[in-house]
């Protein structure tokens, strides 16, 4: 892809044009954009530069502490500022230039607002005079991101950028978080100003409620207290507004079992004797029959998603729901709530928790308990084929639970969301909403810059891995400490598998040929483990999760048969769950 | 879920640049289709009231409403379902004329209160302001003189009494 980029960014020792003279307190529209970012507390900017993006990239070159990572692909920035997002819980941040850098962006802020992740995305647009000119590199970017936003702005004078991006950040991180992006035209990031920092956020419009109304939240309390097979449904929103805690109190207190979504995953600790783990299309047979048998659902920070609950009018279908959370727009979308609460989960939890009391649940503990007696994840190790749950397994075992998994997405996420325990919040990354394949490597980059103090260990699959390896060149100059663990099996995996069970066998176009990605990691200076056997399985994972200072792709050539289970078909129902081959 | 109905959605927005397409792109990307759209602006010049009927199930029309107020722009959203309003609508008809029909067409206008606006030996140009249905009354009338252009504003809505809408 052409990108225009006819001035050298280094060295500079000459500047082709003399900086405009410093007169008091006047900058650029870029300067005025990086030092609000400054002011944001903005570390770290992943992105891509180009024609329309240069005069923000030349207010860049000296913005000291801020730092900026070049990415070989635009889709690349966006993941990682997810993923930074995501391990941080601060706002990440992406810029691209105009037209087919913003574009490239797309993918990943539909993913972000899915996920409901707070990044601010910053796009450089053409010059004004020809905006709605079809003018080089031009593209609509508001128009194609406004379904995909939580807000989004088109900036017309320097002037304007402070507020402009201020107002990005407030909403990105309020309310249900989101991606915000604000496009802003080259002449506008040239244009000379006084800029005017504000701390205020006036927006009329937007007033998220995050008190939940204290006659529901009693009414909630009552419900739970005197329920005979109560459950608690957590999703993603719990993490997102750091609620782990107050859930935790809140289970401590009351001895309630806690399904968790995929989003949801680590908003309690997996090995906490409450928790059942994951529930829906491959959540565990006992995770699900208990949704199925329970009386009262406390729903937090969730949305009855599809893949949570099969068909939905059989979902819980005995259950008084009680459904939290900080989007009233989620509230009876897909379920109707008996007793809807609209808030902030943290600040509901915690009033909960203050208030509950323990019901009387030791027949609906036993019933729960020989279910998970019963039927257990399982999986089948022989001596020749890898099982890739078995690496999950493993990964599971050699970490604790405690380094920041960040999955691709397919088979291998699944096996990665059964097998994998994390034991805190955010300890677990996900393309959960949108399903991205080619998420996983960057945005486990990107939790790797947010945390680097943390163990992060990226899970891909074969096909997933592909889409966005480019990037390994990015986190070898970087010098990043990231183990990729492909789980190689030849195949786009989830694709085969539904090939298997829902269309005869018939595996139309999704089985891979695939490199070496040992060789192709040596070949970026990254570190390359093939691993062929599966008594070189635990042994790789430990060289891998040592390695300092490039990242390790472990290429572990597993099963192609082996299928992820339990399953709910789509569209079906916990009876109709597919337990064993 | 019941049969689709027609439900009456008013939106209070900002006066800012794509807010139309942001609402109107919404509607779209929920499945639901659009009766009528009107926009104009209010009391306040910074704002603006959009009146939009669509078709959508009873108990759908709140949920609707709660997915406009999440765009940022939007002041209100409120479902107007069973509440007591004023609704209407205004239209242009453009309608073939000949010496012998003109007076039987003047007559329609008259009943329906309508205004004749432009007048040619060949064609008469009648402006209906009311109801939806007293306007599409008055063209089932004027069908058979021959409708040769028409415009309507679609609805505009207003509750009644001192409430807001």
């Amino acid at each position: 892809m052409a990108r225009q980029a006819t001035v050298p960014l280094k060295p500079r020792a000459v500047p082709l044009k003399p900086r405009a003279t410093p007169r008091a307190g006047r900058v650029n529209g870029a300067q005025a954009l990086v030092e609000t970012l400054r002011r944001e507390g903005v570390q770290i900017i992943f992105g891509v530069p180009g024609g329309a993006s240069l005069p923000i990239y030349d207010a860049l070159y000296d913005a000291g502490p801020l730092r900026h990572i070049l990415v070989r692909h635009e889709q690349v920035a966006v993941h990682a500022a997810v993923g930074y997002a995501r391990a941080s819980g601060r706002v990440g941040v992406c810029t691209a230039t105009s037209g087919p850098g913003a574009t490239n962006l797309v993918t990943g802020i539909a993913d972000a607002i899915m996920d409901s992740v707070p990044i601010v995305a910053i796009t450089g647009q053409v010059p004004r005079e020809v905006i709605g000119n079809d003018a080089f590199q031009e593209a609509d970017v508001t128009g194609i991101t406004m379904p995909i936003t939580k807000f989004n702005s088109l900036v017309m004078s320097a002037a304007e950028i402070p507020q402009a991006v201020h107002q990005a950040f407030y909403l990105a991180r309020t309310g249900r978080p989101g991606p915000v992006l604000v496009d802003i035209p080259r002449d506008v990031a040239q244009e000379m100003c006084v800029p005017e920092f504000t701390d205020e956020v006036t927006i009329p419009g937007y007033r998220p409620v995050l008190d939940g109304a204290p006659n529901q939240i009693a009414a909630a309390v009552k419900a739970l207290a005197e329920a005979e097979r109560p459950v608690i449904y957590a999703g993603g929103g719990v993490i997102g507004s750091n609620a782990g805690p107050e859930l935790t109190a809140l289970v401590d207190g009351t001895g309630i079992p806690v399904v968790l979504t995929l989003m949801g995953k680590g908003a309690l600790d997996e090995l906490h004797p409450r928790c059942l783990g994951m529930l829906g299309m491959h959540g565990s047979a006992y995770a699900n029959w208990a949704v199925n048998g329970a009386d009262v659902l406390l729903v937090v920070g969730a949305r009855f998603d599809d893949r949570v609950t099969g068909r939905v009018k059989d979902f819980a279908p005995r259950a008084r729901i009680i459904h939290v959370d900080v989007d009233p727009a989620e509230i009876g979308k897909n379920k109707p709530a008996h007793i809807p609460i609209v808030g902030d989960a943290k600040r509901v939890l915690a009033v909960m928790a203050a208030q509950a009391r323990a019901p009387k649940i030791e027949s609906w503990w036993k019933q729960i308990t020989e279910w998970r007696e019963r039927h257990p994840f399982r999986y089948h190790q022989n001596d020749h084929r890898i099982s890739a749950q078995y690496v999950c397994d493993q990964l599971n075992k050699v970490t604790g639970g405690r380094a920041v998994a960040v999955t691709d997405v397919g088979q291998h996420q699944m096996w990665m969301a059964q097998w994998y325990r994390p034991r805190a919040p955010r300890h677990f990354i996900t393309s959960g909403g949108l399903g991205v394949m080619g998420f996983g490597f960057p945005a486990a980059m990107g939790a790797k810059f947010a945390c680097p103090d943390e163990t992060v260990v990226a899970v891909v699959g074969d096909g997933g891995f592909q889409m966005t390896l480019q990037d390994l060149a990015t986190a070898v100059e970087h010098g990043v400490s990231l183990p990729i663990i492909v789980l190689n099996n030849g195949a786009l995996g989830m694709v085969r598998q539904w090939q298997s069970m829902f269309y005869g066998g018939r595996f139309s176009s999704s089985l891979l040929r695939n490199p070496d990605f040992a060789r192709v990691a040596e070949a970026f200076g990254a570190r390359g483990i093939r691993v062929e056997r599966p008594e070189q399985v635990e042994g790789a994972l430990r060289a891998a999760l040592e390695t300092e200072g490039v990242p390790c792709v472990v290429d572990v050539i597993c099963d192609p048969d082996e299928n992820v289970l339990p399953m709910i078909p789509p569209g079906q129902s916990v009876a109709e769950m597919i337990l064993d081959e | 879920m019941s049969e689709p109905h027609s439900a009456t959605i008013s939106v209070l927005v900002r006066n800012a640049p794509g807010v139309l397409v942001r609402v109107a792109g919404l509607i779209r990307r929920r499945g639901i289709n659009i009766h009528s759209l009107s926009v104009g602006p209010t009391e306040d010049p910074s704002t603006s009231r959009m009146t939009i009927v669509v078709d959508t199930a009873p108990e759908r029309t709140e949920l609707f409403a709660k997915q406009l107020r999440k765009l940022v722009e939007v002041l209100r959203a409120t479902a107007i379902d069973g509440t007591p309003s004023v609704d209407r609508e205004l239209a242009l008809i453009k309608v073939n004329v000949t010496s012998g029909t003109r007076m039987e067409i003047m007559e329609i206008a008259s009943v329906f209160r309508a205004n004749i606006v432009d007048l040619t030996d060949r064609t008469m140009t009648i402006e209906v302001t009311g109801r939806t249905e007293k306007v599409d009354a008055m063209l089932t009338l004027l069908t058979r003189h021959g409708i040769r252009e028409m415009a309507r504003t679609g609805q505009v809505t207003l509750v009644r009494g001192p409430q807001n809408t």
